[in-house]
Formats: C-alpha cells, structure tokens, sequence
C-alpha cells in the first residue's frame, strides 16, 4: 500500500540528500528599454540553490520576481529587453545558450507552471494531449504509451476519474483542477528544476492549499528542486528551504525561511509579514498595508528603494543604497541600515513616531490595534494561518 | 442537431419566399417590356399581335396573380421558359451552374491555400521584414479591382507566357487537364482579391492569438515553434477568417460575374448579365433564387465549419 497521505511539513530532506549546486545565479540583471527610458526590473540578484532545494521568492506585484524567473529560464519578455548576469544550471551558463539549445532543456529539465489556469492552458485542446504532447516530441513516446503516462501524471495530481478527464478540454474543468493539470504537464518529462510563478493566486483560497501540498509532495518525491514565486509569505511558510525576499528589483532579505519568520531583519519583510491576516486577529480588523506603492522601475528613489514607504527611514536611506550582508549567521542576509530588532532600529521608529511621519503613524495604529486584539482573544501572537 | 436542421430549413424558405418576391416586383417595375424580348422589333408595332402575346404569355394578369403562378410552378420544379429562347430555364441552369460552381470552388480553394500559410507565417514575425512584404503585398492585392487582375493575367499568361488560353472555357468532360487550364486564370483573378482580405484577417488574430498564456506555456514545454504556431496558435485565430470566407463568398459570385464576362465563360453569371439586359425576367427570378439558395447554404455550411473548428461549440451543442 502506497502512503497516499503525508504530513506536509516534515523536515527538509534536501540536506540529507546529495545536495549537489543545481542553479547558480550571479549578479543578474535585467532591464527593458522603453519610449519612456530603461526599467530595471531585476537589479543585481544572486543565489545558489542544491538540488531538491526548493526557494520561495515573495515581493510586491513589479517587484521583479516573475522577471526573474522568466529571465533564467530564458523565456522572452518581451522585446528591446537585456539580461546580463550568469545563470549555471548544472554548470552551464543558460544565459550563453541558443535559442535551439534553450528549447531543448525546456519542458525536459526547466519547466514551469504559470499563474493563471484558466488562461494558460489552451482552451482548444484537449487536457490529455497537453499534458503529453511535449513528452512525445522530446522523447518519442507511442501513442498509447503517451496515453498511459498521461493517465497515471492525472492520477498522481489526485484528478478524480482522469480516464473520463484526459479528453476533456479545459473549460470543463474547474480552476483547482486546471492548475493541477499543468502541474502534470509541468511534470511529465520529469524536469529536475521546477518554477512556479504564482501557482495558486487565480485559485479560490480553499484550493489554493490542496495545490501547494501537491507541489510540496511532488518536488519532495521526485527530489526536483523548485523556485515558488509569490506575493503571499503565507504560501511559502513551512514550504520552501530557503526565502528572497525581492523589492524594486533588488533581493532586500535573504535567509532559511524559517530563520525569514523568527528573526525578520528588513522592514519591508516585517511589513509584508504584517499583512498577513492572522486568525488570531478579531473579524473586520482592518488589514495592515503597506503605505505607499511600489516605486516605478524607471525611475527609482535614490539611496534604499525601500526608503519612501519605511516606517524606519533615516536621511542616511535616501542617500545610501544597502548592500546585501549577512547578519547573525552567514545564512542570513539583509539589506538595511536600521535592521529590524537593532536598537539603531527602536531609536529610528521612536524619532519618526515623534517626527509624525504617516507610515511610521500607521505602523503604530496596526501594532496598537494588534495589541488590543491580544488582550482580548487570549490567543498567542506569531501564529501564521 | 435535428432542430438546427429544420430551423435553418425554415429559414431557407422564408429567405427565398423573400427575396424572389422583391426580384419578381423589381424587375417588372424595371422601364422596358418583356415583350420586347419576345417578339421582334418589326412585329412590335402591330398592336394586335402584341396585345395576343401579352394573353399567352399572362402578362396582363396583376403582378401578384403572376407571381403565384411563378410560385406554384417553382414549387414542382418548373421555372419557367426562357423569355429569349424559349427554352426550360432549368435545363440552362444545369448546364451552367457547374461551371459557375467550378469555377467558385477552386478560387475559394486556392486562396485558402494561399492564405492560410502566409498569414500565420505574417502574424507569428509580426513587424519583421517578411511580415511587412506580406503585408504590403496584400494591401496591393487588396485595392486591384477583379477585371484589372483578370487582365494583367491574360496579358501575362495568356498573351505573352502563352501558358493558359486566354478565353473560353472546356468542360471536366473534356478532359481535366484542359478544364484546370481553362479555370486556372479566372480562378487566379477572383483569389488574388479573396488571399489578401483572409492573410490580413488571419494575420491580425494570429497576432492576438500569439500572446497568450498557452501559447507561453506552450513554449515552456520545449515544443517547436512550428508546432506552437500550427497546433496552438492557428485553430484559436480561425474563427474571424471562417465567417468572412463565409460572408466572401457571397461577393464572389458577383466576382464572377465580371470574371466570366471577361473570360467568356458560359456561366451563370454571364447568363445573369445577358438576362437582365434583355429583360429576360424568368432567367432573372431564377438564377437570382438560386443564388439566394446558395447563400444560404453558405451560411449553414459556415456554421458547421465553426463547429468543426472549435471543439467547445461542438460539446455544447
């Protein structure tokens, strides 16, 4: 009898593995030239991911996460656009490859499940042929052999009656079902690299954690290693090894993510963390946004992008840019100048509060509003739905 | 099924009770007498003889009298007989309609060919250098008129090449080899207008097509570019092209009316033109409701190509 149920978080297998360097990422960027000037939209990144490692990439929308997926698996974006930057994937440079060569990884060993189900499988075809259909042109499978591989990849994704489904075409199948039938296509030639670039953010909420277990269960039985980009620090908690946390291009936090929850350094980590709605929080607590918007890629602030919406700002932030450094322990690294939890940090916070700068104001409305709701419901802080 | 069937044969009818009705009081209210196509010029001016013509033929009857009459004969198969020859209207009609068909057929066919190809090729290198020859080629094709086309062919092919004969047309009975050259250049003239309109329809939603997701996630999977554009990308752009061949080939038979007449082939359409000008009405109510038929047809026939084409029409229904 297989074990069909398993409890999700169990611990990392990946250091017990061989934990060989699958992808190596180094300084890269990638900037689009438009009437209106250069966006950067990826400004600098670098990490190292092992195989069977899985990393999750959280940032705002335009924070550049999906462009840098995008721009390692060397998918175009669109046109008058530059990636330089090295990108290793088992020891070659992805960014060097042809067209050709690129074509020939893809869907084989690179594959990647897109955002939107409904819009990313194609409404004319039926679901057995595009679970299958690249499987037969990399590797020359039959006919009925594809077929019975199709059948067992919609069996695996937990596809109830896929022998009555794999004809069917896709707007006969709900959201959920749709994003696990990509999930099968993604995983049919058995990539040992996965990207999934916002997996479940089309998805109602209450399929949106059966589709990040399936992942979660595949990228663990299959030992492939998987890059989960979201907006949502939710969906990657006790999911992913490792955390970048991604703002205007730029990686702002970086660590275990684990480490990510318990001992956030970067402002902008503590707010998204913030606006997490917690169960533990009253009903109609209003939620905690970020103040401000992200800032346009063609025009960035000077000093820390960050800096116009932090709650810490200091002149020294407008005028210099942080670098990535390890704080603690060498795993972890954040890019901030009044790091959270630093007492440089509780002296700044103490003279925008008496500065009145709004998102400073705003900060202390949510904490004293968080605080009220303590009291009141009993219920420990810190707990993530 | 069942019920599109018989909504469409109702429709058909309907149509057809229409339309040759307004043919019927159109071309009597036209100046000029049907008599005058019936009986010579000298023998018009003997009223007596007239005015007995006009009994035999019913013509003194109110327009609506004659009209069902036309109508009842119709009905069992009789159109009439030709004002001008004297001949059953019918049996013109199935000497002709072939070659009328014939002629439609392999121009829609041949542009189809054609444009099928070149506007998905012009779509998937949008902006490139190929995509603005395409482009421009067809914005050319686009404002010759058919007879201009029709005779820069005869020059080039017919006079100077001396590749196909310049007019006249030889049955399929006369052997296939001669029919194909005598419907070639006709054929040619009416498709070059038919592969510029269906390349720049096809090109523009092929464009559309191209930049959605599954045609990115599509490549994601390492599939060839070939195979993208012509397994992912072209069924979802046929739906535009499908209706205007549909709705095309409602011009074309006026296309091939001017055609004919320049190529002298004894179809329909030159029969039609030969009719009106003679004020042969019977030949005119005839071949008018037969194109009214076909019309229709084509618009049937269009419906079921969607569900051909589009395979969620085909489960809905």
């Amino acid at each position: 009898m297989a074990i069909s149920q398993e409890p999700v978080d169990t611990s990392t297998p990946s250091e017990s593995m061989e934990g060989s360097e699958i992808l190596r990422v180094e300084d890269l960027h990638t900037s689009f030239f438009l009437p209106i000037g250069e966006l950067q939209a990826v400004r600098g990144v670098s990490f190292t991911l092992k195989r069977g490692q899985s990393l999750g990439i959280v940032g705002e929308s335009g924070s550049g996460k999906t462009v840098l997926a995008r721009s390692i698996m060397g998918l175009t974006l669109a046109k008058h656009v530059e990636i330089s930057g090295k990108a290793f994937f088992n020891g070659r440079d992805l960014l060097t490859l042809s067209r050709r060569e690129m074509r020939s990884l893809w869907g084989t060993e690179i594959a990647m499940i897109f955002q939107d189900p409904m819009t990313s499988l194609n409404p004319m075809v039926k679901i057995g042929r595009q679970v299958i259909e690249h499987l037969r042109q990399h590797k020359n499978v039959d006919r009925r052999e594809a077929k019975q591989i199709a059948l067992d990849l919609l069996n695996e994704v937990r596809i109830p009656e896929a022998e009555s489904r794999i004809d069917r075409l896709p707007h006969e199948l709900s959201g959920g079902m749709r994003q696990r039938v990509s999930i099968a296509s993604a995983l049919a030639c058995e990539p040992s690299l996965l990207f999934a670039d916002e997996p479940t953010t089309a998805l109602d909420v209450t399929v949106q954690h059966q589709i990040l277990n399936l992942l979660s269960r595949e990228q663990r039985q299959r030992n492939m290693t998987m890059v989960l980009v979201t907006h949502d620090l939710g969906v990657i908690a006790g999911r992913t090894d490792e955390t970048l946390v991604m703002y205007a291009g730029k990686v702002v936090e970086q660590a275990p993510t684990a480490e990510i929850f318990d001992n956030t350094q970067h402002p902008y980590t503590e707010a998204l963390m913030r606006s997490i709605p917690r169960t533990s929080q009253p009903s109609h607590t209003p939620l905690a946004a970020i103040t401000g918007r992200p800032p346009v890629a063609t025009h960035l602030p000077k000093g820390c992008a960050f800096s116009p919406r932090c709650p810490y700002v200091q002149p020294r932030c407008h005028e210099e840019d942080p670098s990535l450094v390890s704080i603690g322990t060498s795993e972890h690294k954040a890019a901030c100048w009044y790091p959270v939890g630093s007492d440089a940090n509780r002296e700044a916070f103490e003279r925008n509060l008496s500065d009145r700068l709004p998102q400073t104001l705003a900060v202390a409305e949510a904490l004293d509003a968080d605080q009220g709701s303590e009291t009141s419901a009993d219920v420990p802080d810190g707990e993530l739905t | 099924m069942q019920k599109m069937i018989v909504g469409r044969l109702t429709r058909l009818v309907v149509t057809v009770l229409v339309v040759s009705f307004v043919t019927f009081v159109g071309v009597n209210v036209l100046p000029g007498d049907p008599v005058n196509a019936l009986i010579p010029i000298d023998a018009q001016q003997d009223r007596e003889f007239v005015e007995q013509i006009r009994e035999e033929w019913g013509l003194n009857d109110p327009m609506v009298v004659r009209y069902g009459r036309w109508l009842g004969d119709a009905v069992q198969g009789d159109l009439g007989r030709s004002l001008v020859t004297g001949q059953p209207v019918t049996d013109e009609i199935t000497h002709r309609l072939p070659i009328t068909l014939e002629l439609m057929a392999v121009a829609v066919g041949f542009s189809l060919l054609i444009a099928v190809p070149l506007g998905a090729f012009s779509g998937y290198r949008e902006g490139r250098r190929s995509d603005r020859l395409v482009s421009g080629l067809a914005q050319a094709g686009l404002s010759l008129p058919v007879f201009v086309t029709g005779l820069i062919l005869i020059y080039v092919f017919a006079l100077r090449l001396q590749w196909f004969p310049a007019v006249g047309w030889n049955r399929l009975s006369d052997g296939l080899g001669p029919n194909l050259k005598s419907v070639a250049l006709p054929a040619l003239s009416l498709a070059v207008t038919e592969i510029a309109v269906y390349t720049r329809v096809l090109r523009s939603d092929m464009i559309a097509t191209l930049k959605e997701n599954y045609i990115l996630s599509a490549r994601a999977k390492g599939l060839t570019d070939r195979f993208v554009l012509f397994r992912h990308g072209l069924r979802p752009s046929l739906l535009t092209l499908v209706t205007v061949v549909g709705l095309n080939i409602g011009f074309l038979i006026g296309g091939s009316l001017v055609i004919e007449y320049l190529f002298a082939i004894p179809g329909l359409g030159k029969r039609l033109f030969s009719a009106i000008q003679q004020r042969d009405f019977m030949m005119v109510q005839a071949i008018t409701v037969l194109i009214t038929v076909f019309y229709v047809i084509v618009n049937t026939a269009t419906d079921l190509v969607y569900m051909v084409v589009d395979p969620r029409i085909r489960r809905t229904n």
